[in-house]
């Protein structure tokens, strides 16, 4: 694979039934949320404009329902409205919302009131003064303010691929967890793409002249059903069960490839984000899930890992990686990072996940029990040495084990600290590593040989069944290619696994991969 | 045709009118004239139900205003506006049929209909299919008055038709105002601040100030019989012009010289006001002038008309 940079226009090749797939998806998203805004934001913003007094709360509403974060809004909409297509679109209409109503309201109220009094004089009705004088008047900065909801949309709809709606977030999303910067870009050039063109499409009508405009307006709502109807289109194949994978996941040889190839596995599958993949399959929005072996949830959400008979998912030592240029820089760095290797297993991983991910205890009074517990803790030293600065990804075992690091530096040696965490997934924490911009994280070493090293399949094959040799590998490749060491494995192993609820399993009489595969296939 | 009847608009403490009573005959030109502010755009919005009234009845043509929709009723009162208040969006074409098509007329009447008006009130035909923005001031404002006229609505109401324009075109507006056929068949309301207008176009004068009417009537009435001195004083400052254009040649007639030829080609008849004959000298650059009323002639000169117009004044009044 790495033989051959492939290029994008290579990769976009490859992939053009999913790339046409997420962006046929992508501007279905957009144009039904938009739809929906305009048939809800419009007769509202005529509504405040004949009752102004109300205008300030509607106003005040949409504005403050815009600044809720996109990805938080999306949290919000699973418990009510689950998984998939509908939150999103939910999500999307509030976003377009404000500037519908907005631009709405102001159009209206922007009319001059000799216009709408002439209008009145010449005897019109208020309907007619509305649809013949104050609408049309209104239309140019109406059109704005859809247009403004156009692009904010497009934009906001990347992220419905985190609650498997779908979109062109997909590839953005899965080539930043997979390194794959072809990914990226395949998701993210025709985003930008759309955005820039309906941006211009929209801005062409508003400047039509109010006769072309008339016409215009009364062929806008047939395309922007048609464009919602694109959605439609790609409508999935459906299977008996339904399988959410986070978008790293998707890619990697040990995850979906691996599945297809090894198990033949076909199952109706959405992309999603691992913040809420686990809760979905609880709530059975989902059947089958991707996830970590030491997830707390697992535990949490009485879920069962599937027997993976056929050993795609070799295990992995997490362990920290470190700069070398900081190993010199800190002696005693080593020596502190080491002290904790040999005293979590796969057990106690998950035991301390389940802690912060299910009864939300803070990261760091879970890793400071765990340091007084096993006599590693020390007290702040309070030191005056230079600054050590520790990263981790966005998900619960990395802050953890940020934590104890952290400690540990500050309790055995005269450093200081930085932590730099939530750094989103393994290509963010990466590239901070690589630029200098942190000094260590913890790493899996299967995430080190798929993801950044990508060795040829006929040394993976080689490796994977050996969890030392597959870190000896790393470890020289690394300090090779990168100045980055591998330092003492943490001891225990974070490997893929597929899981479902306990219950759904046992009544099925699921325990393998093959088993679900049997599942499926019969009838 | 229009009987107002104690009407009142407050608002609030503040009385805009103030129990006002006046008639306005067929086809006849009423103008409401006073200072800004004393009530006279109110009580025009009141006729056509722009604005409910306080208190107070109006008739138009013996029918109680109030017992018609808003709606059926505008669109039988000509409305002209002060700043046109054309629509930007339609063309000027579509402007002048907005009635028309409220009023569900044909195609073919409503085309008709307006190449007559634009050809009366001199309107480029090319200027149908352009939009306001692209008209001058003048030409706005016979659109607008276009508009106001195209259904034939017996009663029409200005707000300060030609306030927004300069002198030389309203001036000359005013003339094609004065002069077009289609208005002599219209009773006319019209509100000015303008006294020069007023008395040029109005056969009645109805002066108000505060919300209440100081005098209605005609504008040698206003002129030589003011009913106090507020009118008097209102109408000082331009009493030298407005008497010269009030006082017609049928007035002094009689204190002017006998006799006559008809050999003359400048020839006045007795409406003509001694304003129009004293400029009739200057631009005419001649000595002598002819005029005539029902039964004869008189020639005469610049120093006699004006001998004759200051008898005029020094009258015993009645
Ligand atoms: N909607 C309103 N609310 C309160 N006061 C008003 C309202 N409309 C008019 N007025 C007041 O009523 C009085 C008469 O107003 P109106 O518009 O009739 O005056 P006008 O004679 O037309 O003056 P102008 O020559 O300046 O147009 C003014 O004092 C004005 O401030
Ligand atoms: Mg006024």
């Amino acid at each position: 694979m790495n033989e051959h940079q492939q290029t994008l226009w290579e990769f976009m090749q490859q992939q053009s039934d999913k790339l046409l797939t997420q962006t046929m998806e992508h501007i279905g998203l957009t144009f039904i949320a938009l739809l929906l805004a305009i048939i809800v934001g419009l007769p509202l913003g005529i509504f405040i404009a004949r009752k102004q007094k109300l205008s300030g709360i509607v106003l005040g509403i949409a504005g403050v329902l815009q600044t809720i974060p996109s990805i938080a809004l999306l949290g919000f909409m699973i418990p009510v409205l689950g998984i998939g297509p509908k939150p999103a679109i939910a999500a999307l209409l509030i976003y377009a919302l404000l500037p519908v109503i907005r631009n709405t309201f102001t159009g209206i109220t922007g009319v001059d009131a000799t216009i709408k009094e002439a209008a009145q004089a010449m005897g019109m009705s208020k309907g007619q003064i509305l649809a013949r004088v104050e609408l049309p008047l209104a239309m140019p900065v109406i059109l704005a303010g859809i247009r403004t909801a156009a692009v904010i949309n497009v934009g906001v709809a990347t992220l419905a691929s985190l609650i498997a709606a779908g979109g062109l977030g997909e590839f953005i999303f899965g080539g930043i967890s997979l390194n794959n910067t072809n990914m990226i870009l395949a998701g993210a050039i025709p985003a930008a793409l759309l955005a820039i063109i309906f941006d211009f499409l929209l801005s062409l009508l508003q400047k039509l002249n109010a006769k072309k405009l008339k016409v215009a307006v009364q062929v806008l709502p047939v395309i922007l059903i048609l464009l919602s109807i694109v959605y439609l289109v790609p409508s999935a194949y459906g299977t008996k069960l339904k399988a959410g994978f986070t978008p790293e996941f998707m890619g990697r040889q040990d995850g979906d490839l691996g599945l297809k190839q090894k198990y033949g596995l076909k199952i109706h599958t959405l992309v999603i984000s691992d913040a809420v993949m686990y809760k979905a399959a609880y709530q059975k929005e989902l059947d089958v899930i991707s996830g970590y072996s030491t997830d707390g949830r697992l535990k949490a959400y009485d879920l069962v890992v599937l027997n993976d008979n056929k050993a795609i998912f070799p295990p992995y030592y997490a362990a920290p990686i470190v700069r070398e240029d900081a190993l010199k820089k800190f002696p005693d760095l080593e020596k502190t990072l080491n002290m904790l290797s040999g005293y979590i297993t796969d057990s106690v991983m998950t035991g301390l996940n389940y802690r912060t991910d299910y009864l939300h205890e803070s990261p760091e009074k879970v890793a400071k029990d765990f340091l007084v517990a096993h006599h590693l803790y020390k007290e702040d030293q309070h030191g005056s040495g230079d600054i050590v600065r520790i990263g981790s990804k966005i998900f619960g075992e990395q802050y953890i084990l940020g934590e104890m690091y952290s400690m540990l530096i500050k309790g055995y040696t005269d450093y200081r600290v930085s932590t730099k965490t939530g750094l989103g997934g393994t290509k963010i924490c990466f590239d901070a590593l690589t630029n200098n911009q942190i000094d260590l994280y913890p790493e899996y070493t299967g995430t080190g040989l798929l993801v950044m090293l990508q060795p040829k399949q006929k040394i993976i094959d080689s490796l994977s069944t050996d969890k030392d040799k597959t870190y000896q590998y790393v470890k020289a490749e690394f300090e090779k290619r990168y100045q980055l060491r591998w330092l003492k494995p943490i001891g225990f192993n974070n490997a893929y696994a597929i899981m479902m609820r306990k219950q759904q399993a046992d009544d099925l009489n699921i325990k393998t991969i093959s088993d679900l595969k049997r599942y499926l296939d019969s009838n | 045709m229009i009987s107002v009847r104690q009407l009142s608009k407050h608002y609030g403490e503040l009385k805009a009118v103030d129990n006002i009573s006046f008639e306005v005959g067929e086809h006849e030109n009423l103008i409401l004239l006073g200072t800004s502010g004393c009530g006279k755009t109110t009580t025009l919005k009141m006729l056509n139900r722009l604005i409910e009234p306080t208190s107070g009845e109006i008739y138009v043509d013996g029918k109680n205003v109030k017992d018609q929709s808003p709606e059926s009723l505008r669109r039988s009162i000509g409305y002209v506006l002060q700043n046109t208040g054309l629509f930007p969006h339609y063309t000027i074409a579509e402007n002048i049929a907005v009635v028309p098509k409220l009023l569900k007329w044909d195609k073919s009447k409503i085309e008709s209909r307006t190449n007559e008006l634009i050809e009366k009130l001199r309107l480029p035909v090319d200027s149908l299919y352009k939009y306001p923005s692209q008209l001058s001031g003048g030409q706005q404002q016979r659109v607008g008055l276009a508009r106001a006229l195209i259904a034939d609505p017996p009663v029409l109401l200005m707000d300060e038709p030609f306030g927004a324009l300069d002198n030389i075109t309203r001036t000359r507006v005013q003339a094609e105002f004065k002069a077009l056929d289609e208005l002599l068949r219209k009773t006319i309301i019209m509100v000015t601040h303008d006294v020069q207008e007023a008395f040029e176009l109005g056969d009645r004068i109805c002066l108000m100030d505060k919300g209440h009417i100081v005098q209605i009537g005609t504008p040698q009435e206003l002129l030589f019989k003011p009913a106090n001195d507020f009118v008097k004083q209102f109408l000082d400052a331009q009493r030298v012009q407005l008497e010269f254009k009030t006082v017609t040649i049928g007035n002094i007639w009689d204190r002017l010289p006998v006799g006559g030829l008809d050999n003359i080609a400048t020839t006045l008849n007795e409406n003509t006001s001694v304003w129009a004959s004293l400029t009739a000298f200057d631009h005419q650059k001649q000595q002598q002038l002819t005029i005539k009323n029902a039964d004869a002639i008189k020639t005469i000169t610049y120093e006699q008309l004006m001998a004759a117009y200051h008898q005029y004044q020094q009258r015993p009044q009645v």
